[in-house]
């Protein structure tokens, strides 16, 4: 039978992961469709009810790849409840009656270079280690440029004049470097976007809003499982700030750990798992770098972040820092996100207002 | 005369204020939204019209708020359509310019709003499930076979309230028919309700806020001095209740309609129109957006909803 690889989705790594699969394996890699309601009513319908919410997302993918021909599913893991995922998700689409294999490619939490060689070589007998080494390598980059284009893009976008500037530049920049063969194009792509992106135009206020997005990974990165909030900020013109992207959790967040927990000591004596302590540590350096306010994104459930979310108040009261809290479910009634954002919007701007006036007051 | 109208939709009632440039409140209104928003809102603007007729007014900015805010918005041309935070915050300021604390417990929302020198600094609505709020008092009132309007007073002559389960309205139900069928009175028994209103607000919503005074209850449930009382009692201080406290919302949208204003006068004849809605699903894609159309007249003026780009080219 022919080999067909799917994957679950995560924001717009998709691209990458896609790329690097057909590097290792030249076998063909299925475009899982996009999320959709559909794909949360399936994950919802096949899923344990309390679990969290990323796991219906990820079980309604797999499903949806099934039924479109894929039989070899990708799953990662690691950090808290998605350590599980995997094995709980095999079983579940067994029980449904599908014939698929499973990879689970970050086992008990850590990558490991040679148990990740040899799931490949199963799958491509002609892989070498050098081309294994090529591909990942280029995955690499490819991740961290991705991650740095869209931290360019999170300071302009919500100032942008023309719509949708940034969308069409990042997807172009997608679209090229997926085309690209070797590490030196792919950089050379980059540093062009890069200017590209600086030379989009822009009206940017020097006083305007700035907002830290915090939170659990998945509902930071994947914008359907936090209703496109990245967006719905950029719209009210706000400079965002976001930490968790695939670079920072696969090797920036290890380099950076200890020094995160120096620094959070008198709030954390351990970490609390998942990015728990992160985000504590996170609040601390939005009110040292001059943000406005905090916006703290978890699925409903999420172990790591209700720990996590004691402490953050109170060292979001301590440094009077507006916070605000949302927890998703599979719900899609979008009305009282919205309403809340709009407070927190106006919330913000009247503070700035009358921080900006008792400034000329004294 | 220059005047402004700001209108509050919530699940339950429908509040409608006008006020002049001083913000002080020309003509009020507060009808039963039923379950049809927009019929509600033209019963308002009928009562308000009959109001202020002999005045020689010109209204020249609408407002609105409340859940039903975009659809009342779109239908009446509104120059400001706020959250209700902000357009209680606003009211409420401007009635009461040192107040620290809002309460406010509604139909099927209650939410908390501290500020600090007239400035929002901290808010929270309640989560998605309506225990607490004013359609757990009513359905209460319905089983206990009393007018939800009797239920304060009655509330204000026990002297031993009932402990009612609080943290969740299934809970408290099926508390309060063991507490019924235990031989409890009627009216330690709804006493006993309206602390547990009380007591379920300040343990979900205001959880791990600090109350200071001035403290101020509002939305519809402050009409129920039990629960204002309940308050008071485990708050330790003086709670306010202001006699247009329902009002706030509207209150606050129009000032709102009023800093934005672009000076259009509004015609009540507009309620003469004939307005429909219909909720469309877009076949696009998986996702079957859920979109919105609001037609005046058989025109569609205006629609949303949708996700993408697709939904709007289907209608």
């Amino acid at each position: 039978m022919k080999k067909v690889l799917a994957f679950p989705h995560l924001g717009d790594y998709k691209h990458p992961i896609k790329k690097l699969l057909q590097d290792l394996t030249h076998l063909e890699v299925l475009d899982t469709p996009p999320i959709t309601k559909k794909t949360i009513a399936l994950g919802s319908k096949n899923a344990p009810d309390s679990v969290c919410v990323p796991f219906k997302y990820n079980l309604g993918n797999f499903i949806e790849a099934l039924e479109l021909g894929a039989n070899v599913l990708f799953q990662a893991g690691g950090g808290c409840r998605y350590r599980y995922y995997a094995e709980v998700q095999e079983t579940i689409l067994r029980d449904l009656g599908y014939d698929f294999t499973f990879i689970q490619i970050i086992g008990r939490d850590h990558l490991r270079f040679k148990e990740l060689y040899h799931i490949f070589k199963n799958l491509n007998p002609k892989l070498t280690k050098r081309t294994f080494i090529k591909a990942l390598l280029f995955a690499f980059f490819y991740i961290t440029y991705l991650d740095k284009l869209d931290e360019i893009i999170r300071h302009r976008v919500g100032f942008e004049i023309e719509e949708n500037a940034f969308l069409k530049l990042k997807n172009n920049f997608i679209k090229e470097c997926s085309k690209s063969k070797n590490i030196f194009t792919l950089t050379k792509i980059y540093y062009k976007y890069k200017k590209k992106s600086k030379k989009v135009k822009i009206k940017k206020p020097k006083n305007c809003l700035k907002v830290g997005f915090i939170g659990e990974l998945y509902t930071a990165m994947e914008s359907f499982a936090n209703y496109e909030l990245e967006k719905k900020l950029a719209k009210y013109h706000i400079e965002i700030k976001r930490f968790t992207n695939l670079s920072y959790l696969l090797w920036k967040k290890a380099l950076f750990l200890p020094f995160m927990k120096r620094k959070v000591k008198k709030y954390c004596k351990y970490t609390l798992g998942a990015d728990g302590l992160d985000n504590v540590y996170r609040v601390l350096w939005l009110k040292k770098h001059g943000y406005d306010g905090i916006i703290h994104t978890k699925p409903t459930g999420c172990t790591p972040e209700i720990g996590a979310l004691p402490i953050i108040m109170k060292v979001a009261k301590e440094e009077k820092m507006p916070i605000l809290f949302f927890s998703f479910d599979e719900q899609s009634g979008i009305e009282g996100i919205n309403t809340r954002l709009e407070a927190f919007y106006d919330l913000l701007t009247l503070k700035k207002e009358e921080e900006y006036e008792s400034l000329f007051r004294n | 005369m220059k005047a402004y109208l700001g209108i509050d939709i919530g699940s339950i009632s429908t509040k409608g204020v006008i006020i002049d440039e001083e913000n002080r409140i020309l003509a009020s209104s507060y009808l039963w939204t039923e379950g049809n928003p927009i019929q509600a809102v033209k019963n308002v603007l009928n009562e308000l019209e009959k109001k202020v007729k002999d005045k020689d007014i010109k209204i020249l900015g609408v407002g609105t708020t409340g859940s039903a805010r975009k659809l009342i918005g779109t239908m009446l041309g509104a120059c400001s359509i706020k959250n209700e935070i902000t357009a209680h915050a606003i009211g409420t300021l401007s009635k009461y310019p040192s107040v620290r604390t809002i309460l406010e417990i509604g139909g099927q929302d209650s939410k908390i709003i501290l500020l600090e020198d007239g400035i929002v600094t901290d808010y929270a609505m309640n989560t998605l499930c309506a225990a607490g709020t004013g359609s757990f008092l009513s359905s209460q009132a319905k089983r206990l076979g009393i007018d939800v309007k009797d239920f304060g007073p009655i509330a204000l002559t026990s002297k031993h309230p009932t402990n009612i389960a609080a943290r969740c309205t299934v809970f408290a139900e099926s508390d309060l028919v063991h507490k019924i069928q235990m031989g409890y009175e009627k009216k330690d028994i709804i006493a006993g309700l309206c602390y547990s209103v009380a007591s379920n607000y300040l343990n979900n919503v205001a959880k791990g806020k600090k109350i200071v005074g001035q403290i101020l209850f509002q939305g519809g449930v402050s009409k129920n001095i039990g629960v204002k009382k309940a308050f008071e009692d485990l708050l330790k201080t003086e709670v306010l209740v202001d006699a247009d406290g329902h009002l706030m919302g509207a209150l606050g949208s129009a000032i709102l309609a009023k800093k934005n204003s672009k000076n259009e006068v509004f015609a009540f004849s507009l309620k003469n129109s004939k307005f429909e809605t219909a909720g469309i699903e877009c076949k696009g894609c998986p996702n079957h957006c859920e979109v919105i159309v609001i037609k005046k007249d058989g025109r569609k003026i205006d629609s949303w909803g949708n996700r993408c780009e697709k939904g709007s080219l289907i209608h």
